[in-house]
């Protein structure tokens, strides 16, 4: 069986966003939307990957239930650097750009729910199938909400 | 008739009546000194322009000046009352400081000018914005107190004619939210309920809303109810000791940002008691598994330790709302301002739809307005949305409207929903918006953050246009203004919170040089050469009855349907509540009557949004979910609130109205009796923070939050412990700092968090978390706060606020 394997990856995948998604939060602090919501859906991850890392043992996978947070100082230098870039023109490309990265790992994760919701289902494993019936649909959003914010912010970006 | 103080008595003379009965007339009149009824020349129809209730005035006239005001006895919004502010605040339109003639900036100092140089600027430089950047560098901020003329003109010229996305109006700091939040459970804007849902009502529930000081006409209708036979039951959620909390059977006063917590207990016990209409939630909606799921973690205990309201308490009220018959609930700024405004606001709407209240006499949701034609903003597509309600990410409608202004599809942006406000400014911070037309409305006092607002609309870069009766703190910012005519000085419509329009007269001549907003606009156009796709001119009509006739147009078989209307038939009678069509001459008093909603996936003027991360619902989804046009109940979690409290800032900050004033007291200051009911900015603070941190009445305090400081007296009010409010309608004008603080601030929005709702992008003013230290003892003299309202002292034994006896009220006997 393979699950194990799946879970290690879900459990990286998730990681790795709710990560992603707290550094965008401070590179657009000066874009307040993103900085708040950002933050609020960084917590699903997390809350995901303790999840995981729960369950994880049952199929042999030893997974760190805490998710990585972000260095201090490595979040001072983001601070600044906000505030540095939020004047310029550039501002709205990286936005785009973090926006879309976004979305490719959201993607990602959510193709990683999806794994793990068939093997459940292909050895009637009810609690792994309700833990993914439980928060791919928050991945989902959080996928819906980094393309409609790229969709709200691309054309300004783009012809200005 | 009598001779009343109504500074010292806002609401008046009580008029009692029961369920059923028609709520009796009582006309209130104010004249200025010497003058008699008998001396006017001619009584002038209109509504009130100061608050969101539309009450409907008639304007005296003598030698060509306005010289007071009348309630209208035949309105069905208030039988004759009239607020406090427009008893007194007419007197700013003849105010010596007027702007009469147009200015523009050279070399740094704003100049008086004519009006073709100033339009020839304004036109000049959008043309070579148009040339070098296009319409995405163009953005407008209007008001909710232009008409409903005005607005569709705006929105044709912004939307249809150069086409840029970035349209936005003040409405968007108010009601937002109501809008959103309509939305969300209807699909479309527009008060399912009526005012004259009080008349018949069993329990009245006011969340977040401090009636008494924002609509108090509407307030002295509930106060008539109570004072009647067979009086409602009243449920209030306030943080403060407002005039309604003294007035209700239950109050619940939560932690700032937890509504949506206390409304999943209040539901939760709604759902738990079987208090629901099951045939009605089966029929008439979708989503009733997701609420229960979601209520279902919020027992009364658990809301207890989220919200600190005793979990008694929420089962008092929760029994008050599950066991009425008749139950009308309204909503304002207590949710809409907070934390989750939508999610908490689409709750109420969830509790009536559960209950099966919609429709009927008494069973009324009014998602109230803050501003007197915000409706109007809204509807004709000023704020953030396509005209008549059309929906920006349905292609049909967008079709549709292309054919009604005569455009191609291509031309009206809709790749994304209209620009919000807050988005704008941050444009203009980055800087792709490089031109600004601020419409009648102040934003350098109340946006959020002031410093940076006011860094924002200073840059170099930015042109600013100001249109506006005063100097304001926005137009000392300008590198244009444009003196504006106001009510009483031009003709138009105004649809109120319950979609009552009114029709609003010219009682005299702007002063100087000042135009009507209308005039202006339609002369940008012109001078813009904005043409249609046969090169005729893109705005049709010359003057305000022709600019309805379009509008009438735009809304047929919509919603928000006017075309039943005519200046005529609102001229000498009362305001006609929309849609007023062939099929409803007489207009529609309820919506929504036996679940009929506007919800199907062909008509919906939106498909939602989420309300946690405010990503809009796409078509599919909506079809998928709701094809046969249900309304929707959707459920939400609590969240925490972004900024909690903290060692150095350990009290939370609420910002808030006083019932003297409107907005940023442009016109309410210049008003003697209502400058001097409410003089200045104050601090609330409750008795236990009172002796924690050693404050006593009067005392100077500065209070202060990660992004500023103001000074302000103390009062100590029946505010919750925790809580700070600063009334937020002091900004410079009236100082040497002129548009900004001359050494200590005062404006609330120094303090505010550039925070919004997701779902409605509605600032958030009522989170902040905030400390207050002592700066100086009170010198013997009160704090400037009325003791009339919810600023009324606890401790103290002060002086009361007084005003002249000077109001004349006449209760009508036959009415009775």
């Amino acid at each position: 069986m393979k699950i194990g394997l799946a879970l290690r990856e879900l459990h990286r995948s998730e990681d790795d966003l709710g990560h992603e998604l707290l550094q965008v939060a401070d590179r657009h602090r000066v874009d307040h939307e993103i900085f708040h919501v950002a933050q609020d859906l960084a917590r699903w991850s997390q809350q995901h990957v303790r999840e995981i890392a729960a369950v994880a043992g049952r199929y042999g996978e030893d997974l760190d239930p805490e998710p990585h947070g972000m260095p201090s100082l490595a979040k001072r230098a983001l601070e600044r650097s906000a505030e540095l870039v939020g004047r310029t023109s550039t501002a709205d490309l990286l936005l785009l750009r973090d926006l879309r990265g976004l979305y490719l790992k959201a993607a990602g994760v959510s193709v990683d729910w999806e794994l793990v919701a068939q093997a459940a289902q292909g050895i009637r494993h009810t609690d792994l199938l309700g833990l993914a019936q439980r928060c791919h649909p928050e991945t989902v959003r959080q996928m819906k909400w980094a393309n409609g914010k790229l969709k709200e912010s691309a054309t300004q970006a783009l012809v200005s | 008739m009598a001779h009343v103080d109504r500074i010292a008595d806002p609401w008046g003379t009580r008029t009692p009546y029961a369920p059923g009965t028609p709520w009796p007339q009582r006309v209130d009149m104010h004249l200025a000194e010497g003058v008699a009824p008998q001396d006017v020349d001619r009584w002038v129809q209109t509504a009130s322009i100061l608050h969101s209730n539309g009450d409907a005035l008639d304007i005296a006239v003598k030698d060509g000046r306005v010289v007071g005001v009348r309630g209208r006895a035949v309105d069905r919004v208030n039988r004759g009352r009239v607020d406090v502010k427009d008893l007194f605040g007419w007197q700013a339109n003849g105010s010596r400081d007027r702007l009469t003639r147009p200015l523009v900036r050279v070399d740094g100092e704003l100049v008086e000018t004519d009006w073709d140089t100033a339009m020839e600027r304004v036109v000049s430089r959008t043309k070579e914005l148009l040339a070098e950047q296009g319409a995405s560098a163009v953005g407008f901020y209007t008001t909710g107190q232009l008409f409903a003329e005005e607005y569709y003109t705006l929105g044709v010229i912004a939307h249809g004619g150069l086409g840029t996305n970035h349209v936005d109006g003040n409405t968007r700091l108010c009601t937002a939210t109501a809008a959103a939040a309509l939305k969300e459970s209807f699909a479309c804007d527009g008060q399912p309920g009526s005012f004259a849902d009080i008349d018949h009502a069993d329990v009245i529930a006011l969340f977040g809303n401090n009636m008494a000081e924002t609509q108090s006409v509407t307030w002295m209708r509930v106060l008539d109810r109570l004072a009647g036979d067979d009086p409602p039951a009243v449920v209030c959620v306030d943080p403060r000791l407002t005039p309604v909390a003294r007035a209700a059977t239950v109050h619940l006063a939560p932690r700032l940002g937890t509504n949506v917590a206390l409304m999943n207990g209040l539901l939760h016990e709604v759902l738990a008691n079987g208090w629901v209409d099951r045939e009605y939630v089966d029929a008439h909606t979708v989503g009733f598994e997701e609420l229960e799921k979601a209520v279902r973690e919020y027992p009364p205990d658990v809301v207890e330790r989220i919200c600190d309201v005793p979990a008694a308490r929420i089962r008092e009220a929760a029994r008050l709302l599950g066991t009425a018959e008749r139950l009308t609930s309204t909503v304002l700024q207590g949710f809409y301002q907070s934390h989750q405004a939508t999610a908490a606001a689409v709750q109420v709407n969830n509790l009536h739809l559960v209950r099966g209240m919609l429709g009927r006499p008494g069973c009324g949701l009014l998602q109230m307005n803050g501003q007197p034609s915000a409706q109007n903003t809204r509807e004709c597509g000023a704020d953030g949305d396509l005209p008549a309600f059309r929906n920006w990410s349905n292609d049909a409608h967008v079709q549709d409207l292309a054919r009604v202004w005569n455009v191609d599809p291509m031309d009206i942006p809709h790749y994304s929903p209209p620009t919000h406000v807050m988005q704008m400014v941050r444009y203009v911070e980055e800087g792709s918006i490089r031109m600004m037309w601020v419409t009648g409305t102040n934003p350098a006092v109340s946006l959020p953050e002031l410093a940076r607002i006011r860094s924002v609309l200073s840059q170099e870069r930015l042109f600013l246009v100001v249109q506006d009766l005063f100097l304001t703190e926005t137009a000392q910012l300008a590198d244009v203004v444009l003196p504006a005519a106001t009510w009483g000085e031009k003709t138009g419509t105004f649809t109120n919170a319950d979609r009552t329009v009114h029709l609003s007269e010219k009682a005299v001549d702007p002063p100087g040089e000042a135009r009507a907003d209308l005039d202006i606009l339609v002369d940008f156009a012109h001078r813009m050469d904005l043409r249609d796709k046969d090169g005729q001119p893109l705005v049709k009509w010359h003057d305000p009855e022709s600019a309805f006739e379009a509008w009438k147009e735009c809304t047929r078989g919509r919603p928000c349907d006017y075309t039943g209307l005519t200046y005529a038939k609102l001229r000498g009678g009362s305001g006609i509540p929309w849609p007023c069509d062939d099929e409803h001459p007489d207009g529609t008093e309820r919506l929504y009557a036996d679940g009929r909603f506007f919800a199907h996936p062909d008509v919906c003027e939106s498909y939602g949004r989420d309300l946690v991360t405010g990503a809009p619902v796409e078509p599919t989804e909506y079809k998928a979910m709701n094809p046969q046009g249900r309304a929707v109940i959707k459920a939400a979690r609590y969240l925490p609130p972004h900024e909690v409290p903290s060692e150095d800032f350990p009290l939370q900050l609420a910002t808030g109205r006083t019932v003297y004033h409107f907005h940023t007291r442009t016109k309410t200051g210049r008003a003697p009796e209502l400058a001097s009911a409410a003089p200045d900015v104050w601090v609330e603070v409750s008795e236990h923070d009172a002796d924690a941190f050693g404050l006593a009445e009067g005392d100077l305090t500065e209070v202060s939050t990660p992004r500023g400081s103001v000074r302000a007296r103390v009062r100590v009010s029946g505010i919750r412990a925790g809580v700070l409010f600063l009334p937020f309608h002091y900004g410079y004008w009236d100082t040497p700092g002129g548009h900004e603080p001359d050494g200590q601030g005062r404006a609330a929005n120094e303090l505010t968090i550039t925070e919004w709702d997701p779902a409605s992008k509605q600032p958030i003013f009522k989170t902040a978390a905030a400390a207050i230290r002592l700066v100086e003892r009170a010198d013997g003299t009160a704090s400037p706060a009325p003791t009339t309202t919810a600023s009324s002292p606890v401790r103290a034994s002060l002086p009361p606020t007084r005003g002249p006896r000077t109001v004349v009220e006449h209760v009508l006997e036959e009415a009775r």
